[in-house]
């Protein structure tokens, strides 16, 4: 093997991947059989982290940067003036096995440009994939990405080798793809989805019936916006969340702020931020839609297309909501504790947990571990001193901000580093 | 009653004995020493307890009708941890657990219930990394090799992850600060003892230990780490909290030889 060129090619296709944030290996139960090589663990590991203080899974690579297409927003893109490389199939499958085998990575992350077609490039990235497990006996985690436009044969077979299957939506409106993609069609992308979603259902229905249906993408579907990149508000990328969550049993929707690539016009200029708290604001709101039990038009509406920057949706949302509060802790149902500021899913459970035993005061539900500062304005609870709920919405979000400023700023941190 | 010193091999079956004899002999237990940590006992009431692996599944089946599978974890989790006067504190758990009807695992309100929990709990944050961290190198006899250096002992409880993931491979993972290794040989794991060369290190590539490609992949590694990260997104803080100082030694694309 020429070391050389293949680190070469290395750096020029990690470089070229590294925007796709999901590097997520969990989710799947595949197992090592006949004694071959590797598992996937079903939490997820991560082998390292990278400066950014995101978690270093799988081998995250493109194929090729080649690309016939020229999205605005993409460093693939055919007009950038970049090192264009490609690794040939044997290339990645040696690299995945050396380095899987080393105990640096969970598996694959293989995505491409697109080369000659969809088709063609679709083609070749399940090569390697089938590579893996049928020659090499690879049972480690595979994530291939569906290229926009393959045919729907292409993408059942991609399900059969691959552990998840994702299409990165990257534009989350019609208006914006088409002002930075102009070539690119929105059904491209929903199609491979839709047959996607289509296949897992079919094959869970069947392994009901028959117990060695071989698997398929049992790590499910998930997909990728870029945030700021075309002024969409929060509302249109949440919508568009909400909707394929929906409509495509997504397992995770991704938000990555836009990391300016591009002196286009029609793109933020170089010199711009990446929009790193607002990314962080949308996880958040998207945590609060798929396990807090909020529907999303609550947290984002005509009247409020912009999450608040300062404080979390679910503040925000009880601020917005007074009429709502204050709730009674040893008594309210859980999907009303759910939704009170500064209270997680974890707490809300111990609470439940404890309030059979004995009626809770400040003091246990400072022990258990609720964000006092932030909860204390909506609850009551077994204590006699009350806060001073006369307050307006304006004053209380104020008073919270200074109280937490600190701690606000630690927990952003820590948040962060969840995704 | 005159209060004991139990002295035992510091093997987990060894511990289980312990409990076993002081049962048995209605003993009052003041501390149970492993045998390495020996120093003079100048009063007597100190009892050699021999390991013997009946008594040992007796307490260990003992403690499965009155604890969860989890709760034995935690007990063998934290015995790993080699802490000071860890043994007491089990024994003083295990006491509680066995004094109750219901199960007391998760009472926090008793002392050394929330000790033992605790340290477990670091002692499996430490096996969760290691399982992460670790860095085979291709040695020149085809063994995937790998040193560590864990606070805890956690060996013993990393090594099924291993074998499960890489069956179609030789390995052998060393702990050189406890001087013991694990060495499959694709068809069952042992402990082997062996006497390292100095220069071994924890990654790079000695020519004279390791295959001719180990270094290129080493580098390839580095390289790829180097290009996955977003510059515009760098927290250094975030990354040391991720990635202690301490476990950069483990790993190549942290090391400075490429
Ligand atoms: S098709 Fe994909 S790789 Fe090509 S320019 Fe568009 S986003 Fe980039």
């Amino acid at each position: 093997m020429d070391f050389d060129r293949i680190k070469e090619k290395l750096s020029i296709l990690a470089d070229a991947a590294k925007y796709d944030v999901s590097c997520s290996s969990s989710g799947s139960k595949r197992k090592n059989t006949n004694k071959g090589l590797g598992n996937a663990s079903e939490m997820g590991i991560c082998h390292s982290y990278t400066q950014d203080g995101r978690c270093v899974s799988l081998l995250k690579i493109l194929l090729t940067n080649h690309c016939i297409f020229d999205c605005a927003y993409c460093v693939t893109r055919r007009s950038n003036d970049i090192k264009r490389a490609a690794f040939k199939i044997q290339e990645v499958v040696d690299l995945t096995i050396n380095f899987y085998r080393r105990n640096y990575i969970e598996g694959l992350f293989l995505s491409s440009g697109i080369f000659k077609s969809p088709d063609h490039t679709m083609e070749r990235l399940i090569s390697v994939a089938k590579k893996l497990r049928e020659e090499e006996n690879f049972n480690g985690y595979i994530h291939l990405k569906s290229i926009p436009g393959a045919s729907d044969e292409l993408m059942r077979e991609a399900g059969l080798y691959a552990d998840r299957l994702s299409v990165n939506i990257e534009i989350p409106t019609k208006s914006g793809l088409k002002l930075l993609a102009p070539e690119k069609d929105h059904t491209d992308f929903m199609k491979p989805m839709e047959k996607v979603k289509n296949e897992i259902i079919q094959y869970k229905k069947e392994s009901k019936l028959i117990k060695h249906t071989p698997t398929y993408a049992p790590a499910g579907q998930s997909t990728q916006m870029i945030v700021g990149a075309t002024g969409e508000s929060d509302r249109d990328i949440m919508y568009s969340s909400a909707f394929f969550y929906k409509n495509y049993n997504m397992k995770r929707v991704y938000y990555s702020g836009y990391v300016p690539i591009s002196n286009d016009p029609r793109l933020p200029a170089l010199n711009s931020q990446v929009p790193m708290l607002r990314e962080n604001r949308l996880y958040q709101t998207d945590w609060l839609m798929r396990f807090y039990g909020f529907d999303i038009r609550e947290l984002l509406n005509k009247d409020f297309p912009f999450l608040d920057m300062d404080i979390d949706p679910k503040l925000s949302w009880a601020l917005r909501n007074r009429q709502h509060f204050p709730l009674d802790i040893n008594k309210a149902e859980k999907r009303h504790l759910l939704r009170v500021p500064g209270i997680g899913l974890k707490s809300v459970n111990k609470i439940i947990h404890a309030r059979k035993f004995k009626k809770l005061n400040w003091e246990h539900l400072k022990k258990i571990g609720i964000a006092y500062n932030r909860a204390k304005y909506f609850i009551t609870c077994d204590s006699r001193e009350k806060e001073l709920r006369e307050l307006s919405s304006e004053n209380l979000k104020s008073i919270i901000i200074q109280n937490s400023q600190s701690k606000f700023r630690k927990k952003l941190n820590n948040q962060l580093s969840l995704f | 009653m005159t209060e004991k010193i139990l002295k035992y091999d510091g093997s987990f079956k060894g511990f289980l004995t312990c409990i076993f004899t002081a049962y048995e002999q209605k003993l009052k237990i003041i501390q149970i020493l492993p045998q390495a940590e020996d120093q003079e006992q100048l009063f007597t009431g100190t009892h050699n307890i021999i390991t013997e692996e009946q008594k040992a599944q007796r307490v260990l089946k003992a403690l499965k009708s009155k604890a969860s599978v989890n709760g034995i974890k935690k007990i063998k989790y934290a015995f790993l941890s080699e802490a000071q006067d860890i043994e007491i504190k089990l024994y003083e758990m295990i006491r509680y657990i066995f004094s109750e009807k219901e199960k007391v695992e998760l009472d926090y309100s008793h002392s050394a219930v929330l000790y033992i929990s605790k340290i477990a709990k670091q002692v499996a944050r430490e096996k969760h990394r290691m399982e992460a961290f670790v860095r085979f190198r291709l040695t020149k006899d085809k063994i995937y090799f790998a040193i560590i250096e864990p606070d805890f002992n956690v060996l013993p409880i990393i090594n099924p992850h291993f074998k499960k993931r890489y069956a179609d491979q030789k390995w052998l993972i060393y702990d050189i600060k406890r001087k013991l290794g694990v060495y499959y040989d694709l068809s069952k794991m042992e402990y082997v003892s062996i006497a390292l060369p100095e220069d071994i290190g924890f990654s790079g590539a000695n020519s004279e230990y390791f295959e001719v490609g180990e270094i290129y992949y080493q580098k390839l590694w580095k390289e790829y780490f180097d290009c996955t990260n977003i510059k515009n997104r760098v927290n250094m803080r975030l990354h040391v909290q991720q990635v202690p100082k301490r476990y950069w030694k483990y790993l190549s694309e942290k090391s400075p030889f490429a």
